[in-house]
Parts: structure tokens; C-alpha cells; sequence
């Protein structure tokens, strides 16, 4: 059996028995990386040195009997996440040379827990996209390949492509992501793996680069609801520093996906039925509904009548939110400087150079829709449909316990298309983006393949704060969907 | 009512981003596009909804007076790209 | 009588607003838990989170809650249980975030109102729009280096109060009695040092002129002006500006502009001219702020007397006049001082030596009632029961001042050793006063002949032979029965 192959839950158990040591699985890992992530890109940095370090600790702590709920774990992180002492650069030219002197809350409860950092994954440059080709530093590949088609080379999703690649190819256990519009869900299904958006408030936001404060979510991504389960319970957690970090004890979430689903109430929501789906995304919809009767829940149509006005919604208020958080990129204090004549000229030319096409694009809108005489037009008014984005959740959520939807309007597109226009691109998230806005909290499992046996995800969404019950309901459908497919690119396999 | 040239100059200077003319006349026309795509929001009526500002509904935590940070200039200018000392530097600000 | 600007063709009227700035005391920082002590090396008081660094997020100081919360009770305004903040954007080199955290659309305090006496014992109040809470940016040094600019961000992020007032203001003076009450009304909570030099009071004075009776004109903000006197003077050279530019038929611009004090004159601040656009927004990594109001009574209930209630009762608790009274109360520890000296005195005279020659010695030393170790209360106590028990008269109490001030002495000692002690012994004085008139016969007879005012003479020349120290009431009585 090959070291990579395993899942986190498996991984401690063994770990724990002495069966293999946490350097054994650690240098599996940093071999596949140095074996597959030169395809890949899945990796911006791999920080092999200080894994191998972190490894040796983590077998001593395992042999005093001390080792942490993460001991010996290897982890992917997002570059988004600041590492002190290890280059953080939110995939942008404009923190090219950024190491940061301070660790995010969400790693450092991590490290705190025993885990092993591999290295700091790929993005879309400030988790701006949805397929990992907006960073500055090459796109990441799907590890996926379509049937037809095997020499297409897919986008991974994003903007956590990185991290989703690196857990589907076999490189890391499990990673870290952040959702702001998508980006742990979306690339989770592309890659065919579970990502967990938990409510907002329950992972702090501390040390995390910012894109959209009110709607950026930290969260993991592993090849199992239980291994998001896991490394949630040592993510989450309150924290001073964070001022929108919310003061909840945190569960034994991995202890939920055994709870069972008997007499749980399920909403599908109709709106998110929309016109030219396709037939195999119904379809695999459906049967998840029917996997979750079968486990003793009932189904109940509901209604979220604002859903199509998330994504709208949402490219107001993530680039308005953007345009300011990134206005402290301007070449003084750290990151890049080019030169200028005045300092007017240096912040024009440092930001110009700096940031990519993308990231302009949101500033612009963001600034033009917080501008004199259309905040009230653009930005007030998203934040009013925002609230009735919110009121329809909490509405439903007066009725059923969960939701179950597709997480994706696709699968896994090819690199070049849907690029015609932003606005094509955007409605890649328009499953995943009401969540986001409402703040509350979802989960993508692979449920299936499409024709070109790309997967495909469904994902659960709870109420706030009850990541529990979507941890039940995400479990069983994992357990009734049996997904087994594996990726064309992954450790050890013969594609390479 | 579509976006001009000039709105996106103005946009980006507010921005403080410089923008090659090609890349101006791009913008334009894609956050244009984004422009009319938001439009449909103009449907909704919200003339009686308070508008959110975050997904939090607790009251904002506050932290004790203490000084608990500072006192280490190396650190916070650690990554400066230009330092005298343990100054920033800028170009000449003219007032 | 009210304040006008005779102009070519009739009065002008000034209106005047003003926006304080007050640098709210604190051990930390608004939003950070770095230090604000004034004077720190460069960047030494910084935290990650002034510097804006990615992913650096804040989170509110309560003292500084609580010190805005008491500058709100102590100025009789409202304080909003729900407030809220936005983000000021715009770049400049000493903003790292590039934006400003402030309070915008749901400030924490509204209105209020301060009163203000004016030189004809009328008082006036001004009323207070709002306050605010916001962060302070940091400092650029522009003459450090010939073609780069320096950054220190020791202030950035230093919690300041934003005090509005209404357009309530009609005159240089009043603005400078608004300024110098609003300072005394935060330095009595303790909430603001007000130390103008040093910055933590910094005034933005808005200007506009009128004929009486006429709605209002534009107005210019007059930016950063930093003393009690150069405020007076912007006003008024704004203000003529203005009349001037009027009368010329010329049309007054809205725009900020600079006080140069050298010239006593204001300029437009040019490179400040491009257009602003703050884009204010409310700040998503902080949630609206929301006060118990139990917690407010409990910051009510810990309130000091402020100078109008002292004031009142030093004149119905000591009989005081309006004039000492106010003196007195200007500042908290000067009142202070008064009152441990007025226990079992009489106030008229503590109140009389206190505000003369103790305050004038205090001016030459550079010292205050606040901190004086040439002049304890103790020993200007010892010097009133002097001068009350008739030991020294108050013509020797000027010297024995000057004397504690030259040597540091007590008054006890400073008498003892140069022997001021008052001459009671009739007999002396008997003797200086034979002496006296037998030399001065010609004056006797004028004084005799009805020149009565010729008294006050002799009496100088007996103290002047006895050094000073006749006790005056003995040399009076002894004049009088010898002259009758």
C-alpha cells in the first residue's frame, strides 16, 4: 500500500500504532510533490526542510505518547495563509518577495495540533477566480482527465485550486482553503474532493490575506468528509484577534458524520434548478436526495427566491471590500516597489505591475461602485438584497435541518475556455456564492462522474453554526455514493 | 448608462493603478459588461430592508488597554523594499 | 456687543464651526495593542496591524470606548447605544491601510452643547454636533533627506476623538473660549491631555461670512491649526479674506487652506486640490458596536465635577466672584489646590494670593498648581496663616514669595531667617511715628489744614522706617490717635 494513498483518519490511526513513522509519510509525500507538481503546480513553494524537522518532532511527541490530533499529519496551505518565516504570496507578483513574520491563526492552531506543512499551494492571485489560472506564477492543472479528451489540460477550479489538486493528486492528506465565493467548494468538486465552508465567524480570519473580509471563510479540503471533519475541529475556534470570530465551543465534528440522518428534514432548493444544467448534474442531484430517503430523511421542495441575484450581488460587494483591502499593497512597507518619480507615480507603477488583470478588473468595479454619487445604486443595494439573500436561508432553515444542491454548474472546464467574458467565469459560482453572502455553512462531497468521467460534486448547506448536522448529512451521502474514481494524475500512478 | 474612457481614468487613478491604453480600453468594455450584468439587481424591490453589512450578529468584542505589541521597528520594517534607518521611505512628498 | 467686520458697504457676520481633534488618552492604541507614549524612535510603537500588514486585522480598545463615551457625558451629549464604523479611502504615504478607519454614518455620540463666558460675564452655548472615534494616521518627515520623505508610524492608529461643532461660533473670541473649554472639560475627564504642541489638540476650523441676517455662505475649512491663538487669528484673517474677496465681487470657493502663522495670513492647500472620493463603507472586519447602557450609567456615575458645577460652587460655597471662580476651575488640579488652602481659611484670601503673587511666581518658574515643589499647598498654607495671624503683612508676604522662589526655603524659615516678623510692639511703632512726624511738620500742618489724602503718605514713611514689617492695623491706629 502506498503512503499517499492514505486518508487522514487512517493516517493518525497508523501513525499512532508506530506502524510507520511521520517522516516515512512525509517524505511519501515530498516525493510525489517532487515527482508530480512540476505538471502540476500545485505547489507555489514546498517547504520540505522544515517538514522533515516538523516530522521528526512530531514522531518524538508520538513516542512520548503526546503527539497532538494532527501529529505526523503532511498538510497543503494555501498560499493565502500567512507562514512566519515561509514566502506568502497570495499567488501575486505584488508580495513576490513577502515572508511574513507572524502565522496565521488557522495554521498555527494546526501546527499547535502536531500537523506537517508541505509547502504553500496555488490560487487565483488574492483567491480572485475560479480555475487557478489567475495567478502570476503559472496556472495549476486538474489532476483529472476527460475520458475523450486526455490531453486537455483542465482547470483545477479555484480560487483553492491549488490545495484541491495537491489532496486529489495524492501530495497532501488534506489542505487548507479559503471560500469567498466558491473557492473550496468549486475546486473540491472539479478535483473530486471534500471541501468544508464552515459557518463565518468559526475559523478565524487572522493572518489570512484578505479579499473580501465579510465573506472570506477558512476552511479544510481532504478526500473525506471525516478528514474535514478532523481538521476543522483544530482550525476552528475563537479568537481575539479576529474581531468577527465568533465565541462557540467547537465539537468532535469527525464524531457527527456517524450520527446518522434519520428523520432529518432536506431541502432542495428550486431556484437552484436552473436552465441548462446538465443532465447529469440533475442527475446525480436526484440521487442524492434519494440516497439521503433511503437513510431514513425526508426531501422537502423549498424556496430561496433570491438566489439569482447571489452572483450580482456578490460581484458588488466582494470587489467593493477587495478594492479597499488591497489598497495597502503600495510598495512602502513590504512586497513590491517599482520606482516612481513622485509617490503618486511609485503607487501607480508599484500597483500596476503588481497586481494582474483580474485583480485590476475587481478594484476598478469596487471602486467605482463605492464611488461618489453610486455607493447608494451598487453597493448599498447589494448589501439590502444581501440581507434578503439571508432572510430566504433562514426562512428554509425554518423548515428543513439541510440543503442539499449541486455544488458546480459543471465539471472541470478546460484551460482557455469560458474566458471569453468575466461574466462566464463568474457564474461558475453561482451554486456556490449564496452560502458565502448568507455566511452560513456548506460542504461539497463527490457524488458522481460526468460523461468524460470528471467529477462531479453535491453539496450540503446547514444553519449556522450547524456544521454538525451537515457533517451527518455530507457523511452518509458520501457513504451511499461510494465515489471511488481516482485521478489520471496522482502518486504512483502510471500516467506519469 | 455605459462607462467612458474618462470614468475609467478616474477609476484607476482613485484605484492608483496606471493602466496601459490598450488595458484601459479592455477594462472598459469587460466592467461595462459586469455593469449592465448587475443591472438585474434594479428589480428587486428593497425599499423596506435594512441592509447587511456581514454575516455576524454579535456585538463587537473589545480588548482590554494593555500594550501587548510594538517595540521591535526591525519587525515591521523587516520587509520594507526602502528603509533609512528605521524610517520608510517615500519619494519627497511636496505639501 | 456682537462682532462684525465693517466692510466697504455695511457689517459682515463670521460663522464658525469647528472639528477638534483630541487625541483620546490610552495606554494602547484604537486598534492595536502598541504603545502611544509621545516621543518614542521612530517605528518603535508599532504593531503589525498600524503597519497593515496582509491579514492583519483589528480589534477595539474598550478604554478608548470608554474615554470617548466619558467626552460625550462630560459635554451633556447623547450617546448612541448602537454605532458603527466606515473606512475612509484614500492613499498617502503615512496611512499604511489605505484607509482610515472612522466613524462615519453612525457616530457614537450626538448631540451636546458646551457653554462659554464671554469677557462680559454672558455666557453662550455652542452646540456640539457629534463625536467620533477614529484612527490617527502616522507622520511624514519632509526635511529629513533631500529627495525622500520619512515615514514613522508611532501614531498610526492612536485612538483621536472627532469633536463637531454647530456653525454656533460668531467671533475669534468665542472660538478661542470654545477651544479653551473644550480642552478644560477633557482634561478634566482625563480623556484628552490636550497638549496642542505636542499635537493631541488639533483644531480644523471652518470659516464663512454673512450679512447679518442672510442664510449662509460657502465656507472654507482652515486645516490643522495648532493653538488657542493662532485659531483666533485664522479666523479673523480668514474671515477678512473672505469679506474682501466678496466685496470684490468675487465669489468665495469651498476648499481647505493652511494658517501661516508667520504671515497671519491662510493660503489653498493646492496639492490637496484633486478631487476627494473616500468611498466610505462600513469596515467588514469589524461589526457594529453596540454599548450596554448599564455601562454608560456606571461611566455616568464616575463622572468628576465638571469647571461649571465647580465653578457655581466655589461662588456659593466660598463666595467667590465670578472672576476668581472661573480662574480658579480652568484647570481641575488648580481647584484642587484651592480648596485643600481654603479648609479653615478664608477664601477670598487664598483665592486673592493664589491667583496673584503665588501664580505669577509660578509663571517665572515655569512651574503649576498642578506640579509645584517651590510652592506646596502646605507652605503657601503656612504663608496665609502668617499673614492671618498677623505674623507678616501682606507687603512682606510679597517678599517672602520672592524669597521661596530665589531659595527653595519654606516661609516659615525664609521669615525666620531675613526676621520679617511683623513689629507689634506699640512701643516701636510709637517711636517710627514721633520720628516721622517730627520730620515731616510741614505735611502735619497741610494735613491738619484738611489735606486728609496726606495719611496713606505716612503711613508708607513709618512702614518704610520700620523695614516693612509694622503691622499696618497698629500703624494706622497710632497715626490716626496722633494726627487727631
Amino acid at each position: 500500500m502506498n503512503l499517499t494513498d492514505l486518508g487522514l483518519g487512517p493516517a493518525r490511526r497508523a501513525l499512532g500504532r508506530r506502524e510507520f513513522s511521520a517522516r516515512e509519510l512525509t517524505l511519501a509525500h515530498l516525493a510525489a510533490i517532487e515527482a508530480l507538481n512540476p505538471r502540476l503546480n500545485a505547489f507555489l513553494l514546498v517547504t520540505a526542510e522544515e517538514a522533515l524537522a516538523a516530522a521528526e518532532a512530531a514522531d518524538a511527541a508520538l513516542a512520548r505518547g503526546e503527539g497532538g490530533p494532527l501529529a505526523g499529519i503532511p498538510l497543503a496551505i494555501k498560499d493565502i495563509f500567512c507562514t512566519k518565516g515561509v514566502r506568502t504570496t497570495a499567488a501575486s507578483r505584488i508580495l513576490e518577495p513577502f515572508v511574513p513574520p507572524y502565522e496565521s491563526t488557522v495554521t498555527a492552531n494546526l501546527r499547535r495540533d502536531g500537523a506537517i506543512f508541505l509547502g504553500k499551494t496555488n490560487l487565483d492571485e488574492f483567491a480572485m477566480g475560479s480555475s487557478t489560472t489567475n495567478s502570476a506564477y503559472g496556472s495549476t492543472e486538474n489532476p483529472w482527465k476527460r475520458r475523450q479528451d486526455p490531453a486537455a489540460r483542465l482547470v483545477p477550479g479555484g480560487s483553492s485550486g491549488g490545495s484541491a489538486a495537491a489532496v486529489a493528486a495524492r501530495l497532501a492528506i488534506g489542505a487548507t482553503g479559503t471560500d469567498t465565493g466558491g473557492s473550496i467548494r468549486q475546486p473540491a468538486s472539479f478535483c473530486g474532493i471534500t471541501g468544508l465552508k464552515p459557518t463565518y465567524g468559526r475559523c478565524s480570519r487572522y493572518g489570512v490575506i484578505a479579499f473580501a473580509s465579510s465573506l472570506d471563510h477558512p476552511g479544510p479540503m481532504a478526500r473525506s468528509v471525516e478528514d474535514c471533519a478532523i481538521l476543522l475541529c483544530s482550525m476552528a475556534g475563537h479568537d481575539s484577534r479576529d474581531s468577527t470570530s465568533v465565541d462557540v465551543p467547537v465539537p468532535d465534528y469527525a464524531a457527527a458524520c456517524n450520527k446518522g440522518i434519520r428523520g432529518l428534514r432536506i431541502g432542495v432548493p428550486r431556484e437552484y434548478r436552473v436552465d441548462g444544467m446538465p443532465a447529469e448534474i440533475e442527475e446525480m442531484w436526484r440521487s442524492g436526495l434519494a440516497w439521503l430517503e433511503d437513510a431514513g430523511a425526508t426531501v422537502h421542495d423549498v424556496s430561496l427566491p433570491h438566489t439569482k441575484y447571489g452572483l450580482p450581488t456578490y460581484y458588488i460587494v466582494a470587489p467593493a471590500e477587495a478594492s479597499s483591502n488591497l489598497a495597502r499593497y503600495d510598495g512602502v512597507r513590504y512586497g513590491l516597489r517599482v520606482p516612481g518619480e513622485d509617490l503618486i507615480d511609485l503607487y501607480e507603477e508599484t500597483r500596476g505591475a503588481g497586481f494582474g488583470a483580474e485583480v485590476k478588473r475587481r478594484i476598478l468595479i469596487g471602486t467605482y461602485v463605492l464611488s461618489a454619487g453610486y455607493y447608494d445604486a451598487y453597493y448599498l443595494k447589494a448589501q439590502k438584497i444581501r440581507a434578503l439573500i439571508l432572510r430566504d436561508f433562514t426562512d428554509a432553515f425554518a423548515e428543513v435541518d439541510a440543503l442539499l444542491a449541486p455544488t458546480a454548474p459543471s465539471a472541470a472546464f478546460a484551460e482557455g475556455e469560458k474566458t471569453e467574458d468575466p461574466v462566464t467565469m463568474y457564474l461558475n459560482d453561482v451554486f456556490t456564492v449564496p452560502a458565502d453572502l448568507a455566511g452560513v455553512p456548506a460542504i461539497s462531497v463527490p457524488a458522481g462522474l460526468d460523461a468524460d468521467g470528471l467529477p462531479l460534486g453535491l453539496q450540503v448547506i446547514g444553519r449556522p453554526f450547524g456544521e454538525e448536522t451537515m457533517i451527518a448529512v455530507a457523511a452518509q451521502l458520501e457513504r451511499a455514493a461510494s465515489f471511488t474514481a481516482l485521478p489520471a494524475l496522482r502518486a504512483g500512478s502510471p500516467a506519469i | 448608462m455605459p462607462l467612458d474612457r474618462s470614468t475609467i481614468r478616474r477609476i484607476a487613478r482613485l484605484a492608483r493603478i496606471r493602466l496601459e491604453e490598450s488595458e484601459a480600453e479592455r477594462l472598459r468594455q469587460e466592467l461595462d459588461g459586469i455593469l449592465a450584468w448587475v443591472e438585474m439587481l434594479n428589480s428587486v424591490d428593497v425599499s423596506e430592508v435594512a441592509p447587511m453589512t456581514g454575516a455576524i450578529t454579535i456585538g463587537l468584542k473589545m480588548r482590554p488597554d494593555i500594550v501587548t505589541d510594538g517595540g521591535d521597528a526591525d519587525l515591521v520594517l523587516g520587509n520594507a523594499p526602502e528603509r533609512v534607518g528605521d524610517f520608510y521611505t517615500v519619494p519627497k512628498v511636496v505639501e | 456687543m456682537s462682532y462684525h467686520i465693517e466692510g466697504r458697504d455695511g457689517p459682515w457676520e463670521i460663522v464658525v464651526g469647528m472639528e477638534v481633534h483630541a487625541q483620546i488618552i490610552s495606554n494602547a492604541k484604537l486598534f492595536s495593542g502598541a504603545a502611544t507614549a509621545f516621543g518614542a524612535p521612530p517605528n518603535s510603537q508599532v504593531s503589525l496591524v498600524d503597519a497593515a500588514f496582509p491579514g492583519m486585522l483589528p480589534v477595539i480598545n474598550r478604554e478608548c470606548v470608554a474615554q470617548a463615551v466619558l467626552s460625550g457625558l462630560g459635554l451633556n451629549a447623547a450617546i448612541n447605544l448602537r454605532s458603527r464604523f466606515d473606512r475612509k479611502n484614500y492613499f498617502y504615504a503615512d496611512l499604511p491601510a489605505g484607509y482610515q478607519i472612522s466613524q462615519y454614518q453612525e457616530p457614537l455620540v450626538g448631540k451636546g452643547a458646551l457653554s462659554i463666558e464671554l469677557a462680559d460675564g454672558s455666557t453662550r452655548e455652542i452646540g456640539i454636533t457629534r463625536l467620533h472615534i477614529e484612527q490617527d494616521a502616522g507622520k511624514s518627515l519632509h526635511d529629513q533627506h533631500p529627495s525622500k520623505s520619512y515615514i514613522d508610524l508611532n501614531r498610526a492608529g492612536v485612538a483621536l476623538m472627532e469633536i463637531v461643532s454647530e456653525p454656533d461660533i460668531r467671533s475669534p473670541e468665542e472660538a478661542g473660549l470654545y477651544l479653551r473649554k473644550l480642552r478644560t472639560i477633557l482634561r478634566y475627564l482625563g480623556t484628552c491631555d490636550g497638549n496642542m504642541e505636542e499635537g493631541s489638540l488639533r483644531a480644523d476650523v471652518n470659516v464663512s461670512v454673512r450679512r447679518p441676517g442672510e442664510g449662509l455662505r460657502t465656507r472654507c475649512e482652515v486645516k490643522n491649526v495648532n493653538s488657542v491663538r493662532f485659531v483666533m487669528q485664522a479666523i479673523e484673517a480668514e474671515a477678512h479674506r473672505q469679506v474682501e474677496v466678496w466685496e470684490a465681487g468675487g465669489e468665495v470657493l469651498q476648499e481647505t487652506r493652511l494658517f501661516d502663522p508667520a504671515r497671519g495670513a491662510t493660503r489653498s492647500m493646492r496639492s490637496k486640490e484633486e478631487a476627494h472620493d473616500y468611498r466610505y463603507f462600513p469596515d467588514p472586519d469589524l461589526v457594529p458596536l453596540t454599548l450596554d447602557p448599564a455601562w454608560i450609567e456606571e461611566l455616568r456615575s464616575a463622572l468628576p465635577e465638571l469647571p461649571d458645577a465647580k465653578k457655581a460652587r466655589f461662588m456659593a460655597e466660598y463666595g467667590l466672584s465670578a472672576y476668581d471662580a472661573s480662574q480658579l476651575v480652568a484647570e481641575a488640579p488648580t481647584a484642587d489646590y484651592f480648596e485643600t488652602l481654603a479648609k479653615g481659611r478664608r477664601a477670598k484670601a487664598v483665592a486673592n494670593l493664589m491667583l496673584g503673587d503665588i501664580q505669577a511666581a509660578l509663571n517665572r518658574l515655569g512651574q503649576s498648581f498642578a506640579a509645584t515643589p517651590t510652592f506646596p499647598s502646605e507652605a503657601v498654607g503656612a504663608l496665609l496663616d502668617m499673614i492671618e495671624d498677623g505674623t507678616i503683612n501682606g507687603r512682606i508676604a510679597k517678599e517672602v514669595i520672592e524669597e521661596m522662589e530665589a531659595s527653595g526655603e519654606g516661609p516659615r524659615a525664609v521669615v525666620a531667617r531675613k526676621g520679617l516678623c511683623q513689629v507689634t510692639d506699640t512701643a516701636a511703632i510709637e517711636e517710627a511715628v514721633t520720628a516721622v512726624l517730627a520730620r515731616e511738620s510741614a505735611k502735619v500742618a497741610e494735613y491738619r489744614a484738611g489735606k486728609e489724602k496726606l495719611f496713606g503718605y505716612f503711613v508708607g514713611q513709618v512702614m518704610k522706617a520700620m523695614g516693612g514689617k509694622g503691622n499696618p492695623a497698629l500703624v494706622n491706629e497710632t497715626l490716626k490717635k496722633r494726627l487727631a
